[in-house]
């Protein structure tokens, strides 16, 4: 990127310093809202990842001049952003998971549990 | 063998990317970067998922003053850099090398105050190896400030030695600090998603 005149140039200047003010004051705010006691964790996770998302943006967006970028970088970039999207899918969709996990439901070698507090697996090891 | 081999499209733009070379291949770079943090992050994720008695990182007593610091300093050196930049497009040398030179006291403070950080917790006995939680702790804040060094050692070639390119080839010692600036951006970045997640979450 280069400035097309003078006048360019001094809008970006100004920009730049009112970015970084921006960026200090939701860095405050993050601080701030920590201090409040959220009682969802969910939430607490939620509002602490939208403002750094919002100073992750002005950083991309302004520092890295992205908005100005030509769009063949955004073919990478949506690539770049499909699959740390799927990263970041693996821990939840290892936690919903129920394949490989041995249920009462499908244990296709034992008998039905009697309802005596123990297994139907228990039971069995217990002849 | 001295003559030296031009290399295609180092400042001009090239007609498919639409960039100069050096700066597509940084953000290529970049790209594998978030890979890299991103495997780091989905681990903590997962790790503290399954564990539903975890701690939030001040209740184990990491230091949010200090963090917050830290937070400040990083942002300020990614404005500076930003000037230094800005500067040389105005052909202001001087005015750039100064804020490059500022840039590094900032990351060099930041690497301090990670010194403070890191001896408090072992002169507790806390290491590494101590938990889950600190191995996440010194695993990704120690990849994040190695990555803070390598920046300081690029920007110390580029105010020292490197320099003279400016003499010679302008523009392309512009191009450098751009390409510089992107990966410094990255760190900042970097640090504004750990920050939340180890200390205050």
């Amino acid at each position: 990127m280069h400035f097309a005149n003078a006048e360019e140039a001094r809008k970006h200047h100004a920009l730049y310093w009112k970015i970084f003010f921006a960026l200090i004051v939701l860095t405050g705010v993050t601080v701030a809202v920590a201090q409040v006691h959220i009682p969802s964790m969910l939430i607490a996770v939620a509002v602490a990842m939208f403002v750094a998302l919002i100073k992750g943006g002005l950083v991309v967006s302004f520092f890295m001049h992205l908005t100005e970028e030509r769009k063949s970088l955004f073919a990478v970039l949506l690539l770049t952003i499909f699959f740390f999207g799927v990263l970041m899918s693996v821990p939840i969709l290892t936690h919903q998971d129920s394949v490989g996990t041995v249920t009462q439901k499908f244990q296709p070698f034992h008998g039905p549990d009697h309802g005596d507090g123990h297994g139907a697996g228990e039971a069995k090891a217990g002849h | 063998m001295s003559a030296a081999i031009a290399l295609p499209c180092d400042v001009k733009p090239h007609p498919i990317t639409g960039m100069y070379n050096g700066k597509f291949g940084v953000w290529l770079f970049l790209a594998s970067e978030v890979m890299l943090f991103g495997a780091l992050f989905s681990t903590y994720i997962f790790l503290r998922v399954a564990n539903p008695e975890w701690k939030h990182g001040w209740e184990l007593g990491l230091n949010v003053p200090l963090a917050t610091l830290n937070t400040a300093i990083l942002i300020g050196s990614s404005v500076t850099v930003v000037m230094a930049w800005y500067h040389l497009q105005l052909n202001k040398f001087d005015v750039a090398k100064r804020y490059l030179l500022i840039t590094i006291g900032l990351a060099l403070g930041f690497m301090v105050v990670k010194y403070f950080e890191y001896t408090a917790k072992f002169n507790h006995g806390i290491y590494p190896k101590s938990n889950l939680f600190f191995s996440i702790y010194f695993t990704m804040t120690g990849l994040h400030g190695l990555h803070v060094l390598g920046g300081v050692v690029v920007f110390a070639y580029l105010v020292g030695p490197g320099s003279r390119m400016w003499l010679t080839h302008p523009e392309k010692y512009t191009n450098r600090i751009e390409c510089t600036g992107l990966y410094w951006h990255f760190v900042d970045l970097v640090w504004i998603f750990l920050f939340p997640s180890l200390y205050l979450l």
